[in-house]
């Protein structure tokens, strides 16, 4: 559903993404990880189109996307890292603005709505301010956002960052709902445990570079037949990406 | 595809504006309140009020009926308010501010101006003492010319009135007598002064009591008419000053906007407005679209509560009128959008542009009129927006001109609004680290 081949960009001196390639299949969660400034950020901000690539292509459905206004952006759905929401409005009125940047309006927008609010609990809270929501229900509203006009391809940027562990887990039963209904899901976190719970592949990134494209048990095997034992996610992430502490 | 979400970006603009409860009284009810009170400051006798007076303090240590009649007219002038007192009093008042002028009419100030009339150089002329506060240049000027004209009357007067007149021409004949003049030219003088005492003599036996007979007096008289939109149409200083804040806080609302644009791309909303298949220039469109709306209404309701309230009328062109405001709120949107283009933060962007806009209503001439300006400030005014659209709004509100007075200013604006949006255009930073 969504292949990335040899994406490469830089910012200046500095080369963030250099000949990324990895690629999501329908129904399939891939974990993308990486230490801090790895590029992971860089590599879902030009799948979704908010950066251009110097080299390489994003494929969706087998088509490349290229330009602002590629109808394949409609098949892309971003959750970003920030609740990328306007606090002054109600959820409903958040989803209404999303929703018609997607060409959504009338019985379509109201029914993708009221799926979306429902899909992450929030259907009894559609009139309110968002201001007055709590981190966990920002954060849940922020994936509605996302899935409004349901997108083949869902890019998770660190969806979890600051909830409690009821809205976390509420987001994972959220996300195998959305694998199940055939959704390619592109997962960014540091959280190694959300990786193992929910990805089907993982992908680590280090220093704009892919460094491991496996599935988990691939990557457990591997990792333990290096250290002589059983491994962890996390041990063999280090053992990917090293132990010195970056910027 | 394109207007479903072309509208749904303004309509989100103007929910989240309106939602701002704080910036809708700072664009509503703040220029209200203060075109109010700048209108009232400068609205003259245009409602028939009282003209605002001068006051001047006038010690007179003569007391002559020269002196006596100076401060009499000075006192009938409509433009000056004057309290008489004592020369210490007055100088001590110009000092703290109480008054702006204070004028001392020295001893023997009559029969020494009297004496200077018929006699010129020859003797020495007496000295009227104007102390001055220094702080109000331009009144001080409105006073010295409204005095002189009350001297001159005073002293022509009593200089041909019958006795002193009389009087005055005997002194001036005498003195003729011992004079150094060319022969020729004394006997032409004397002449002259001997026809006067004549005249008074035979012509007005009454004259002691100083009348002219009608003979001698101010050669002309002055009819003033403000010059408006009509002949019966009195000036309203609230047209002005509704303009030169309706302005102002529409570039208050525009730059509001500009520094949202910051926080949204802080907050990683643009992000996720960048990833839908939207192209940058409805992106940017749409945001200047709703500021134009946000801004055409705030001009709107400042204008509107003027003509409710303080009567402000568009005695000129309705159409010119529209197109000046809503020029105007273009051009206050795309400055809106540059302030999003070079800002890097919202603090700084808003601190820099708000001092931006403050220097440019006040070279615009929305707060104090442009004229008092220094020459190369008002030649540079030209480059400031707002100069042209307080001169197109005054044109169609109070001035009452056509559609043709409009012209200029509304494509000078829409030149503003063409270089505002270009430069936004080619630097907004759409990609970042």
């Amino acid at each position: 559903m969504l292949e990335i081949r040899h994406l490469r960009k830089t910012f200046g001196p500095l080369v963030a993404v250099d000949d990324v390639s990895f690629s999501v299949e329908p129904g399939q969660l891939v974990g993308l990880l990486g230490p801090n400034g790895a590029g992971k950020t860089t590599t879902v901000s030009i799948i979704a189109g908010l950066v251009a690539a110097e080299r390489g292509d994003v494929l969706v459905g087998g088509k490349p996307m290229s330009g602002d206004t590629d109808p394949l952006k409609r098949k892309i759905g971003l959750v970003p890292q920030d609740l990328a929401l306007y606090d002054e409005l109600t959820a409903q009125d958040n989803l209404r603005f999303f929703g018609a940047l997607y060409n959504l309006s009338g019985a379509a927008l109201k029914s993708a709505m009221t799926s979306a609010l429902t899909l992450v609990g929030l259907a009894d809270r559609a009139r309110e301010r968002v201001k007055t929501f709590s981190g966990g229900m920002k954060r849940r509203l922020n994936l509605a956002a996302g899935l409004l006009h349901d997108p083949d391809v869902l890019l998770l940027d660190e969806p979890t960052v600051g909830v409690d562990p009821q809205s976390r887990n509420a987001i994972f039963d959220n996300l195998e709902e959305l694998k199940r209904r055939g959704k390619a899901l592109l997962y960014t976190t540091h959280y190694m445990e959300e990786a193992e719970r929910l990805a089907d592949r993982v992908v680590v990134i280090d220093r704009g570079k892919v460094v491991a494209n496996d599935t988990l048990a691939g990557l457990y095997a591997g990792a333990g037949e290096k250290a002589g034992g059983r491994a962890s996610l996390e041990s063999v992430f280090l053992t990917l990406t090293g132990r010195s502490l970056r910027d | 595809m394109g207007i479903t979400a072309f509208l749904a970006m303004v309509r989100k603009d103007l929910l989240l504006f309106l939602s701002d409860r704080r910036a809708v009284i700072v664009a509503f009810a703040v220029p209200v309140v203060i075109g109010s009170f700048i209108g009232s400051m400068t609205n003259g006798a245009g409602r028939g009020d009282e003209p605002l007076r001068i006051k001047v303090a006038l010690a007179d240590l003569d007391g002559s009926a020269i002196s006596q009649a100076i401060v009499t007219g000075a006192q009938a002038d409509k433009n000056l308010n004057v309290i008489v007192t004592s020369a210490d009093d007055g100088r001590d008042q110009v000092r703290k501010g109480t008054v702006t002028v204070a004028v001392i009419i020295p001893k023997n100030f009559g029969d020494g101006a009297g004496r200077a009339f018929f006699r010129g150089s020859s003797v020495e002329k007496p000295e009227l003492g104007v102390l001055s506060d220094p702080s109000r240049a331009v009144e001080v000027g409105m006073v010295r010319g409204i005095l002189m004209q009350h001297v001159m009357e005073s002293v022509s007067t009593a200089v041909f009135s019958g006795q002193s007149g009389s009087r005055f021409a005997a002194d001036a004949l005498t003195a003729l007598e011992s004079s150094q003049m060319p022969p020729d030219r004394k006997r032409l003088l004397k002449e002259m002064l001997t026809g006067v005492q004549r005249y008074y003599r035979e012509s007005t036996p009454s004259s002691t009591t100083g009348g002219t007979g009608g003979v001698f007096s101010m050669p002309y008289v002055v009819r003033e008419e403000e010059v408006t939109s009509g002949s019966r149409v009195p000036y309203n200083g609230y047209a002005h000053s509704f303009a030169g804040m309706g302005i102002q806080f529409l570039l208050f609302a525009a730059l509001n906007m500009g520094v949202e644009m910051l926080v949204e791309r802080q907050r990683g909303l643009w992000r996720r407005l960048r990833s839908a298949p939207v192209s940058r220039y409805m992106l940017l469109g749409a945001r200047a679209a709703s500021t134009t709306v946000i801004s055409l209404a705030t001009l709107l309701v400042s204008f509107g509560f003027a003509m409710i309230v303080f009567g402000v009328r568009i005695e000129g062109s309705v159409v010119g009128f529209a197109m000046v405001a809503v020029s105007c709120s273009m051009m206050a949107a795309t400055f809106g959008l540059l302030v999003a283009a070079l800002g890097r933060t919202p603090g700084t962007a808003r601190g820099v542009s708000t001092l931006a806009v403050l220097v440019m209503v006040m070279l615009g001439g929305a707060w104090i009129p442009s004229f008092l300006f220094p020459k190369w400030v008002q030649a540079i005014t030209v480059v400031v927006p707002v100069r042209w659209a307080v001169d197109g709004l005054d044109a169609t509100t109070w001035r009452g001109l056509g559609l043709s007075s409009a012209v200029v200013p509304t494509l000078a604006l829409l030149g503003f609004t063409a270089v505002f949006a270009l430069i936004t255009v080619t630097r907004f930073r759409w990609e970042e680290p």
